[in-house]
């Protein structure tokens, strides 16, 4: 009759795989959106020109060798913190207590710098605060595991959970062991003794952790690709019920990798607290599991594209906090631009998955 | 003794975030998403309340004031703020079919930057010597309670019911009318089924991406107006940075915790908001450290009804079947 | 007839997925009134899809429909309701949590009233002679419960035009007996009804029209009357075939595995095997007949040690007549012992395959674990996915492809292409030829054959009566998980094995 009901003007369809190239040009062109709306916003917010603005973003990351090394160990504990809940996301377990999980590692570390030192020589403490760090860690994650393994209770939801309970540990914990007395805080411990610091390569503080990170992220790229038991992660994630079928112990598959997810988290406390800050607060994790959760999704789940999404997202609140110091602005700056640019690119993944078909113009009769 | 008359009343005011926050998300969930950014979304819709409050002081000083006016502008703010951020939650996960808890992280981040962010501004704005905002004739505007006569209001009933603010009364009523919608109407199983299988609901003719956007941005609203609540009502219209703390994520953990059920919330709220404060009404003597271990409680008797409720494994207590996954309708 | 205007006229239909895959090529069909259309095609040749796209699930990508002669744009499932079209899809499209009512009024307008909602689908029910209780919740039903549930919700919704995906899949002989009467009530009461199945007999049985589809491509459509089984296997096939399979005798066939008082619970702790009992000889077929769900799953998932058993025995007996009990051994045991499970659910990639793996990555699920080496060995399954590829005709770009870009056989040759490498002793298989073409199907069956022919126990549960009674040498029926009898295959009667399946013994076990 008339054409006032034709067709919905377009419709969306599933892609099928696009070649890596276009993949990242896509994703390339979505992180260049969003900086031009980060300098637009930047702009509106200080009244400097948005060519300014970058170059203040790169200062703040670049500026002086202190900051690229501040830059560098930065990125290094994210990254360690990504890699670590990358096993479990594998295999489609929302492992959201990264934060948690590293925090109590740094708990237990914080413990043995503490109540060891005059019973244990300083070598032996290192160990000591090595060994519990990770346990504590392994230990955080793995009760939720038992339980999603037995019951299959929700982790994204226990996991969250289990943040806050070591949040308010630590925090209990760093009253009891405050110093000065009234202070509420543990300040730095040791700090005369140097008891439980790890090393210094030469003159450069953060180098330690930067190895480190750097061989988990190489053995950890190793272990689930080429593994057995990454690939058991792999047919975990994938289908269950095939993971069974072929005589994987699904239960097992899923406590092992979530303790290996909180070993890693709880190496990461480890250097937190005896490397690079060696005192202890509720928040010296500063918000790196949630984070890691962004890292890795947006990296695929790949160690070695983790080492660039990780870099993005340090470079730019660094970046961001160069900004706020500028121009006088508040710290809380670099969050905003984070989200910013977040959005941009979980959103353009909507365009690399799938496709929009328009309609040959309405009222066109053939 | 332990002072029940004088720790009721704390507990609900310390709950009713909670329970805005929670009614909010369950609705959200109720639909499938899992908004994990309603942390974000709380702040975000306290902040521009403070915000819209914070320039109508400015320009109304004194008798100038219209309490009316100054309830109604913060509320409006705190709804288009928190709208606007439940919008950008759907968007992403409903029309780009985004990761849920990647873009649901990513809104906390933003909204708790943006908070902070404008919150820091205004502070230096005003130029106070404090690190906060203190928005009084707003404050007192949201806090006053029902006219009473001063033995009413003295007396236990008076203390235990009728002591608290507008909104108070208004997020239970939010919640109790979300839990009637849910179980009662059309809407609501649509909405239920919709969370529990869109597919299902999608063949059924309902739209599903209305519901979803619609349940997400009411809740995202709800939730934006216990943000509100907190500091124009618990807080005495003081805002600080990050004094908010993790009251979002104790959102959502009192979501699990009352397995999806508002009604159950008003009460639940009011327990997460005892065991939150418990620490001061319990002697501790001298053991500061301890009221650190008592703030655990929520979290960790969350942790409890979830591992109950997946053992005991009853069909009506899990979650949404669909809950964190995009729907698209042409999957194969 | 053909001076009647179509209820629904479908005009140049095409739908592409992916991008690439067509599964509807420029297709025109008619229903009509008071007419029960039968549409007829292999899997996979775009009979659902086809019929999404009236009932408002898939959007064409080219085309037109009509309705009544007038063109309409369907949207979604809410335009096609309007439009007073109702599909009951294969898969059921309900929410387990909520009662039947609650799912029978989804979606509809106005206030909730479910006492009111209750009274008419209990009058419906009573017309057509349903059993359903309105307050029942759909995770408490069987199968066939949530059939009719279906079926309620879309009389309830006063559908006009009424189209049912394979509907008979789930069902018992007696209950679709009773749904093609109500069918056939529907028709004569005007309404247009559009069912779609693979099914010779029931075309036969019940259309009055049938439209014939071959790989998304409309053939042809005539009366029912008119044409007969061979022609429309021929049209649905492209050439020719015969319906022959072959069945050589067993040779030398001794006990292989020997069930005794087989017991099994489901987690609910419903009882899915009721003491069962029987054995299955090495070189021969034991088929295993029964209607949907009546513990063939559990039967073969105990067997390969996937599945709790309450009590009973499983015993695994080799050539020179030593005896091991397979029960309390896991999966990974039970396979080094050449027990082969290879079980293809509805799904096809929910258990056996990953879909999202490449052909290698698949081969070597049952492989990875062999070597005390950390490290996976992708060498070997690279080697083992290019000979069944090469061996089977598996359709693939190569073998680094995602299994699920596959079309439904080439993914079944893939399954039993690995399960025939590891050279077992016992092959379990069910649905080995659900969603294959003839074509495959015959591959599968040759395959199934030379297995047995070199002195394999083949266990094979099938859901095509004909098939089992052409395939196999004895065929053991279940009937609600016990066993209503074994019979051998040569000689059976269709009729006596269906019988079976309904009732324990057949009823009359004397006759």
């Amino acid at each position: 009759m008339n054409n006032k009901t034709r067709e919905p003007l377009f419709h969306i369809a599933k892609r099928a795989a696009l070649p890596w190239y276009r993949t990242w040009a896509i994703r390339g062109g979505a992180l260049v959106l969003a900086l031009i709306v980060c300098a637009l916003i930047t702009t509106l917010v200080t009244g400097e020109n948005p060519l300014q603005v970058y170059v203040a973003i790169f200062k703040g990351s670049f500026g002086t060798s202190r900051k690229v090394w501040v830059l560098l160990q930065n990125v290094a504990m994210l990254l360690c913190v990504s890699l670590a809940v990358t096993p479990a996301f594998r295999m489609r377990c929302w492992n959201l207590g990264g934060e948690g999980q590293a925090l109590i590692g740094g708990l237990a570390a914080a413990a043995c710098m503490i109540l060891l030192p005059g019973k244990l020589p300083n070598w032996a403490v290192i160990v000591c605060m090595t060994v519990s760090s990770i346990l504590a860690g392994a230990v955080w994650a793995g009760i939720p595991a038992l339980f999603k393994a037995r019951w299959n209770t929700n982790e994204t939801l226990f996991t969250l959970m289990m943040n806050y309970v070591a949040t308010q540990l630590v925090a209990y914990y760093c009253v009891v062991w405050e110093s000065p007395k009234g202070s509420g805080n543990i300040g730095i411990i040791n700090p005369n003794t140097q008891i439980g610091w790890f090393p210094q390569i030469g003159s450069y503080k953060y180098l330690l952790n930067i190895l480190i990170v750097a061989a988990v992220c190489v053995a950890m790229y190793i272990y689930l690709n080429f593994s057995k038991h990454g690939y058991e992660i792999a047919v975990v994630g994938e289908s269950e019920r095939t993971a069974r079928y072929v005589g994987i112990k699904v239960d097992r598959v899923i406590i092992r990798t979530m303790l290996l997810s909180g070993a890693v988290c709880g190496l990461a406390g480890l250097l937190l607290v005896g490397s690079t800050n060696h005192t202890l607060t509720p928040t010296i994790v500063d918000g790196r599991g949630f984070t890691a959760v962004m890292v890795s999704w947006l990296a695929k789940f790949n160690p070695v594209w983790m080492i660039l999404t990780s870099f993005l997202l340090v470079f730019l609140s660094r970046g961001a906090g160069e900004i706020a110091t500028r121009f006088s602005l508040n710290q809380s700056f670099g969050d905003i631009l984070t989200g910013v640019i977040l959005f941009f690119i979980i959103g353009s993944e909507f365009f690399i998955n799938y496709r929009i078909i328009f309609r040959r113009p309405a009222g066109k009769e053939d | 003794m332990f002072d029940f008359i004088s720790f009721i009343p704390r507990a609900v005011v310390q709950g009713i975030p909670l329970l805005l926050g929670s009614t909010g998300e369950t609705l959200t969930e109720k639909s499938g998403n899992l908004n994990l950014g309603i942390p974000g979304v709380m702040y975000v819709g306290a902040i521009c309340g403070v915000i819209g409050s914070f320039f109508y002081e400015q320009s109304h000083p004194g008798d100038a004031f219209q309490p009316l006016v100054g309830i109604l502008i913060p509320l409006c703010c705190c709804l288009i703020g928190s709208l606007l951020m439940g919008l950008l939650y759907c968007f992403l996960t409903v029309t780009l079919r985004a990761n849920q808890n990647v873009t649901g992280l990513a809104i906390t981040t933003f909204g708790v930057g943006f908070g902070n962010f404008f919150g820091g501004s205004l502070i230096k704005l005003s130029g106070s010597s404090l690190p906060s905002i203190i928005l009084t004739p707003t404050s007192n505007a949201f806090r006053r309670s029902l006219p009473l006569s001063p033995a009413l209001a003295g007396s236990w009933f008076g203390k235990l019911f009728l002591s608290y603010g507008f909104l108070a009364y208004i997020a239970v009523i939010i919640a109790l009318t979300a839990a009637y919608v849910l179980s009662r109407t059309r809407t609501g199983l649509h909405l239920r089924a919709v969370g529990e299988s869109p597919n299902t609901a999608d063949a059924a003719g309902i739209n599903v991406a209305r519901y979803k956007y619609a349940a997400t941005c009411l809740g995202s609203v709800i939730a934006g107006l216990g943000g509100l609540y907190y500091v124009m009502d618990y807080a005495s219209g003081v805002w600080t940075n990050d004094a908010f703390g993790d009251r979002g994520w104790l959102a959502i953990a009192l979501v699990i915790f009352t397995i999806w059920r508002p009604n159950v919330g008003v009460l639940a709220s009011f327990l997460f908001g005892g065991l939150y404060i418990l620490h001061m009404y319990i002697p501790s003597g001298m053991n500061l450290a301890i009221k650190e271990i008592y703030k655990m409680a929520p979290y960790v008797v969350t942790i409890i009804v979830l591992i109950i409720t997946s053992m005991r494994n009853k069909r009506e207590d899990q979650p949404p079947a669909s809950l964190g996954l995009a729907y698209f309708r042409e999957e194969r | 007839m053909d001076n009647k205007t179509p209820a629904v006229t479908m005009r140049n239909i095409t739908k592409r997925f992916d991008g690439k895959v067509v599964a509807n090529d420029k297709v025109w069909l008619n229903i009509y009134r008071g007419e029960i259309l039968a549409l007829l095609g292999e899997n996979g040749s775009g009979k659902t899809t086809l019929m999404n796209m009236l009932s408002g699930i898939y959007f064409p990508d080219e085309g037109e429909i009509a309705i009544d002669g007038k063109e309409v744009v369907i949207r979604s499932p809410k335009d096609a309701f309007a439009l007073g079209i109702g599909m009951i899809h294969q898969h059921f499209k309900l929410v387990d949590v909520l009662t039947a009512a609650e799912n029978i009024v989804l979606g509809l307008p106005g206030k909730l009233d479910l006492k009111a909602a209750s009274e008419k689908i209990r009058a419906i029910c009573s017309a057509y002679g349903f059993e359903v209780d309105p307050n029942q919740k759909i995770y408490n039903m069987s199968v066939s419960q949530k059939q009719t549930v279906e079926i309620v919700k879309v009389l309830y919704r006063g559908a006009d035009i009424l189209i049912l995906d394979e509907p008979t899949a789930v069902l018992t002989p007696q209950e679709t007996d009773k749904l093609f009467a109500v069918l056939r009530n529907m028709r004569n009461d005007g309404k247009a009804i559009v069912i779609i199945t693979h099914k010779m007999h029931e075309v036969e049985a019940l259309s009055d029209r049938v439209a014939v589809l071959r790989h998304g491509q409309f053939i042809g459509d005539m009366p029912t009357k008119t044409t007969n089984a061979q022609e429309m296997t021929n049209m649905m096939v492209g050439h020719p075939v015969v319906l022959n399979i072959d069945r050589p005798e067993p040779k030398n066939p001794k006990p292989r595995i020997e069930v005794k008082g087989l017991t099994v619970r489901d987690i609910e702790g419903t009882l899915k095997l009721d003491d069962v009992s029987f054995t299955a000889n090495s070189g021969e077929i034991l088929g295993v007949a029964g209607i949907s769900g009546c513990g063939q799953k559990e039967l073969l998932e105990a067997i390969a040690g996937l599945q709790p058993v309450e009590k009973g025995s499983i015993c695994y007996i080799e050539d020179d007549g030593t005896r091991e009990e397979l029960i309390g051994k896991d999966p990974l045991s039970i396979q080094n012992m050449g027990v082969s499970l290879s079980f293809v659910p509805e799904d096809r990639l929910g258990m056996g395959l990953v879909g999202n793996m490449d052909l290698s990555d698949n081969m070597m699920l049952r492989s990875f674990r062999r070597g005390h080496s950390l490290f996976t060995d992708r060498k070997t399954p690279h080697q083992l996915a290019e000979t069944v590829v090469r061996d089977l005709e598996v359709n693939t770009p190569g073998v680094s492809t995602p299994v699920r870009r596959l079309s439904g056989g080439n993914v079944q040759k893939v399954l039993v292409g690995r399960e025939i490498a590891s050279a077992p002793r016992v092959l379990l298989t069910a649905y080995a030829v659900r969603g294959l073409d003839i074509n495959s199907s015959y591959t599968i069956y040759d395959l199934i054959n030379r297995q047995k022919s070199e002195g394999v126990a083949v266990i094979y549960v099938g859901e095509d009566l004909d098939v089992l009674l052409e395939l196999a040498d004895r065929i053991l029926v279940l009937c609600g998980g016990k066993v209503s009898g074994i019979v051998p295959g040569r000689g059976a009667k269709k009729r006596d094995v269906g019988l079976m399946m309904t009732k324990l013994g057949g009823g009359q076990t004397n006759e």
